[in-house]
């Protein structure tokens, strides 16, 4: 299946195979960790020259959900550039798709860990977002309910097969990384395991959406 | 003895020694740029190679380095140094020798760089690490020589083409440098002897006496070997009772896995509680030291090895050598057997153990070409691109360098001797700014060219990083293996990270011969208990699958065209002499093809003798042209002698199937996607520098920012796809794990002649085949309704549905 419905806090919520979050009764579209100009910085710390394609990648993808889903409100949920300079440095062309995308719509750049202060884009930065009974925001609060959040980049899987997935319990929703050069931390680690409650399941992202067990 | 100076002369004298003949010849010819000796193991061969050093270092005048020698092995370094120090003493000889390579002390490595002793041993991976430094020049200035050992087995890895890369460099801050190649018994010496010539400069071959011919048999069992199967446990009683009889037995295997389950096996039936080792790649160091400690303690009967022993430390008291299935290449095999009575001029003794079948034909004919000294190899290619990007880059931290000068120095490697210009500086624009179509690193790049046109770092702190990348080994990622709560402790072993990702919790497989329970993975270890009563449900670690030369499957085929086989055991023979009954025998230069039912399903079996590689590869062309052609495939397995394909509907007619019109687009589409050309890319990118190995310690399982080189590569493919690391990965694949050079091979040999029985049941030959089908993986769209179905039965005993 390509997409799987759930419920949290009262909110009917579905998890796209693309890692995106579509609430559809409120239109708000949400997706974690772009982590744009990944390969900008690498280069800049004399790292290494990756291929440096991961911005069009990713807003080939963020464009795909918007025009099937037509949201009013997007929530990137932090870590959206990979450093302050990173929209500086976007190829123009880049900036210019992602100033389209965001054009007519409510467009709401949550901070994260790696851009932690306003980039220079529209939109509104905010620490955290209240939309009825959720609240959006990084990293995931212990104490928090009703939460969407991201920054883990959560994989999971079995039978040596490991994708992106969404992390679900009774209390809070963890987001997959949706940018292109992102990796991931396996479900079973101890701060997710430590997160998620008992009845925890892990809905896997790619070609479908699959839900089971989180591994722990 | 003429040539020798007194402290020599007296030393050889009163051990009763006489120069070999290969000595004098090396002696005569200390003075030549470059020269290659072949001899084989126990021939003096390290001796010889250090002479003309010793004699030159008599009188304590020179300063500084003196000799490098390189050899594969950090543990050869060692042991060599170990070797020499003994004469050196014995002589009195004002000479410091000491070894440098990973594992030597930081200190002890500054030091070496500050004052340098006269011979120092090392490994081409550390050679490279000290030409990377600035004072590099310093170091080599007075270097006279230059010995490369076990440099046949160095030649076959992108670590030789390194090395002859380093040694142009250092021919050039020491111009009088001369060089010395040490070689176990090879095919085309000559073409050895041209990688290693200094550019155009003649290189000379000096061949030690081969010996007496090795004394090689076929092992007589009494149960005959199985169809198919390549465990040989068959054979095991005949195997004990050989190494009961011979003083100490080296048993190689092909893989890993093999050797776990064999050496169980063995264990299982050692009643008479022979000492035994298990010594492979995949156990702990420590493990590995104490098998070789063991061994040459003399301490051991026998160790169950694979190809980690085909180098390295001379055991002179092995005297038999038992390789277990076929040994997939005459030269492989020669090597092996030389393992075997290190004492010159005794014969080799060694015992084949076919594993199934078709291996006894296959080993027939390895031992002939042995007999006959035909050994096998595939040419050498040019030298790869992704070890010339390191080698700017190792250049670079070294200084600030000119690219005409060190395209001509490059050019001065055998490998590279015909290297064009837009390779290289296709290279040097893939160091300098990534080589990417999107010009997005203008700012950041990470080699500058300069105001006088010189290249440097733009970012003098990136030669630590290329420093920590340096070499061409590129590991599969591995994982250590742990008794659960006992972190402390030693590790059982390690294996691959892709075989621990298939394990779940209960799970039983082979490590270090015991069986162990898998219970999790924590912070990179996976954590195991012993479970000695049960049976192993999950043998493998997958190991490497070698395919069967191109010189010994012509040999099987020539085997095959005999009007009988009285040199072949019975049990073989009455099988070849039914198929040739039922159906047909291959031919060299046809192609048999044969279609029977059965099950309800349309088998087709392929004999193209082209080795496992080919045929799998050949097995997907076949599948997507079978599916086009509507005759519904359903899968095929593969041997190194034949592709078995299986349909809903008959091939009736096989030859447009092998059409050679179109079959490397139809790789091409295929290829793209395929697993094998993303591992060859993640080696390619990592020796090239794109990405950064994972060193141990520095890697972090839990880390979400190190993603996998897989993006990378799907990213390159579809925005870049001329991108040069894409174009070295596809030249890479196809002569490797895809092979298409064999098929191509397999299509001019049988030059469109193909000969199609359809028979009326499972013929002989294809027997075998049919009995391997049930152990192919499920991929694709099955493996996505497998975990489906898995995880939402999950779901349900967890009561979450």
């Amino acid at each position: 299946m390509r997409t799987y419905d759930f419920t949290l806090a009262d909110a009917r919520l579905t998890a796209l195979s693309s890692g995106a979050l579509w609430w559809s009764e409120a239109g708000i579209l949400c997706v974690s960790d772009l982590h744009f100009g990944k390969s900008g910085r690498l280069a800049r710390r004399a790292g290494n020259m990756l291929p440096p394609y991961e911005n069009r990648e990713t807003l080939e993808r963020l464009e795909a959900d918007i025009l099937t889903r037509n949201p009013e409100t997007i929530i990137c949920l932090g870590d959206s550039f990979d450093d302050l300079y990173a929209f500086e440095e976007m190829d123009e062309a880049d900036r210019l798709w992602l100033t389209c995308l965001m054009a007519g719509r409510q467009w709401v750049w949550i901070e994260g860990n790696h851009d932690p202060g306003p980039v220079d884009i529209g939109g509104t930065h905010l620490a955290q977002f209240r939309a009825g009974p959720l609240v959006f925001r990084h990293i995931a609060d212990p104490d928090a309910s009703g939460e969407v959040s991201g920054h883990f980049h959560p994989k999971a899987g079995l039978r040596g097969i490991r994708r992106p997935c969404f992390l679900l319990d009774g209390r809070r929703l963890i987001l997959p990384a949706y940018g292109t050069y992102t990796g991931g931390l396996r479900s079973d680690t101890g701060v997710l395991s430590e997160l998620m409650g008992k009845d925890a399941i892990a809905i896997l992202t790619g070609n479908n959406v699959q839900p089971m067990p989180m591994p722990r | 003895m003429s040539t020798l100076a007194a402290p020599f002369k007296d030393w050889f004298a009163t051990r009763g020694w006489a120069l070999h003949p290969h000595q004098s010849a090396l002696l005569a010819r200390a003075q030549d740029p470059a020269t290659l000796l072949i001899a084989p193991t126990g021939g003096g061969k390290t001796l010889a190679g250090f002479l003309p050093s010793l004699l030159e270092l008599a009188d304590g005048n020179h300063k500084g380095l003196h000799t490098l020698y390189v050899s594969p092995l950090k543990a050869l370094a060692a042991d060599i140094r170990r070797n020499l120090e003994n004469p050196v003493a014995e002589m009195a000889l004002p000479i410091r020798i000491e070894d440098r390579t990973g594992d030597t002390p930081h200190s002890r490595r500054q030091r070496q760089r500050a004052d340098p002793p006269h011979i120092l041993l090392t490994t081409p991976e550390s050679l490279a690490l000290l030409l990377s430094y600035e004072d590099a020049p310093r170091i080599f200035a007075g270097l006279q020589r230059v010995i490369v050992d076990e440099i046949h087995a160095l030649a076959e890895s992108k670590r030789g083409d390194q090395l002859m890369l380093c040694l142009a460099r250092l021919q050039g801050l020491a111009p009088g440098l001369r060089r010395l190649g040490l070689s176990a018994t090879v095919e085309d010496p000559d073409g050895l002897a041209r990688y290693l010539a200094i550019g155009e400069a003649p290189c000379h071959v000096v061949q030690a006496d081969p010996g007496p011919d090795p004394d090689i048999r076929i092992l007589d069992t009494e149960t005959p070997p199985p169809w198919n199967g390549a465990g040989a446990h068959y054979a095991i009683p005949e195997v004990l009772e050989a190494v009961r009889a011979a003083r100490t037995t080296l048993i190689f295997i092909n893989t890993r896995a093999q050797a776990e389950l064999f050496f169980r096996a063995l264990w299982m039936a050692n009643d008479g509680d022979l000492p035994i080792g298990l010594h492979h790649g995949s156990l702990s160091r420590e493990a590995r030291d104490r098998v070789e400690t063991a061994m040459l303690a003399g301490k051991l009967r026998a160790i169950v090895c694979t190809g980690t022993l085909d180098l390295g430390i001379d055991w002179g008291d092995v005297d038999l050598v038992i390789q277990i299935g076929a040994p997939k290449n005459i030269k492989r095999l020669v090597q092996r057997i030389g393992r075997a009575n290190h004492r010159y001029n005794a014969p080799s003794r060694a015992l084949l153990v076919p594993a199934n079948r078709f291996e006894v034909v296959e080993c027939r004919a390895a031992l002939e070409a042995a007999l006959a000294r035909e050994l096998d190899g595939e040419p050498r290619g040019p030298g790869p691109q992704d070890v010339l990007c390191q080698q700017i880059l190792i250049t670079a931290c070294a200084g600030a360098f000119d690219a005409d000068a060190l395209f001509a120095e490059c050019r001065k490697a055998g490998p590279y001797r015909a290297l064009p210009r837009a390779d290289f500086d296709a290279c040097l624009q893939f160091c300098a700014t990534g080589g990417y179509a999107l010009r997005a690193y203008d700012r950041w790049q990470r080699l500058l060219q300069r105001a006088d046109g010189t290249w440097a770092l733009r970012d003098p702190r990136a030669a630590r990083a290329i420093r920590m990348n340096l070499g061409t080994i590129v590991d599969t990622e591995t994982l250590a293996v742990r008794l659960k709560n006992r972190r402390g402790g030693a590790p059982l072993g390690e294996v691959e990270e892709a075989f621990a990702a298939t394990l779940v919790p209960g799970d039983t497989f082979l490590i270090g011969g015991e069986v162990v329970t898998y219970d999790r993975l924590r912070e990179l270890t996976v954590e195991v208990t012993r479970e000695s009563h049960r049976k192993p449900k999950i043998a493998v670690f997958s190991g490497s699958k070698f395919a069967t030369s191109t010189i010994l499957s012509h040999r099987v085929l020539a085997k095959l065209q005999q009007a009988d086989w009285p040199d072949l055991p019975a049990h073989t023979a009455d099988w070849l002499r039914l198929q040739r009954e039922i159906s047909a025998m291959p031919r060299p230069d046809r192609l048999l093809v044969e279609s029977f039912e059965a099950d309800q399903r349309h088998f087709t079996c392929f004999y193209g003798f082209a080795g496992r590689n080919a045929l799998q590869t050949l097995g997907l062309l076949l599948s997507q042209r079978m599916e086009k052609a509507g005759l519904n495939p359903l899968g095929f397995v593969s041997t190194d002698y034949a592709l078995l394909t299986w349909g809903l509907e008959p091939v009736t007619d096989p030859a447009p199937l092998l059409a050679r019109d179109g079959m490397i687009e139809g790789l091409d589409t295929w290829l793209a996607e395929n697993a094998v050309m993303k591992k060859s890319f993640r080696s390619v990118a990592t020796i090239a520098g794109l990405i950064e190995r994972n060193l141990p310690g520095r890697r972090k399982s839990g880390r979400q920012a190190t993603f996998s080189s897989d993006i990378l590569y799907d990213t390159l493919r579809k925005y870049d796809p001329g991108h040069l690391l894409l174009r070295l990965t596809r030249t890479e694949a196809m002569t490797g794990l895809v092979d298409f050079e064999r098929i191509e091979e397999m299509l001019a040999r049988i030059d469109g002649k193909i000969d199609h029985i359809t028979a009326p049941h499972v013929t002989p030959l294809a027997a075998p085949l049919l009995l391997e089908i049930g152990k192919v993986p499920i991929r694709g769209e099955a493996q996505e309704r497998l975990l489906a179905e898995e995880a939402e039965r999950m779901m349900r005993e967890a009561g979450l549905v």
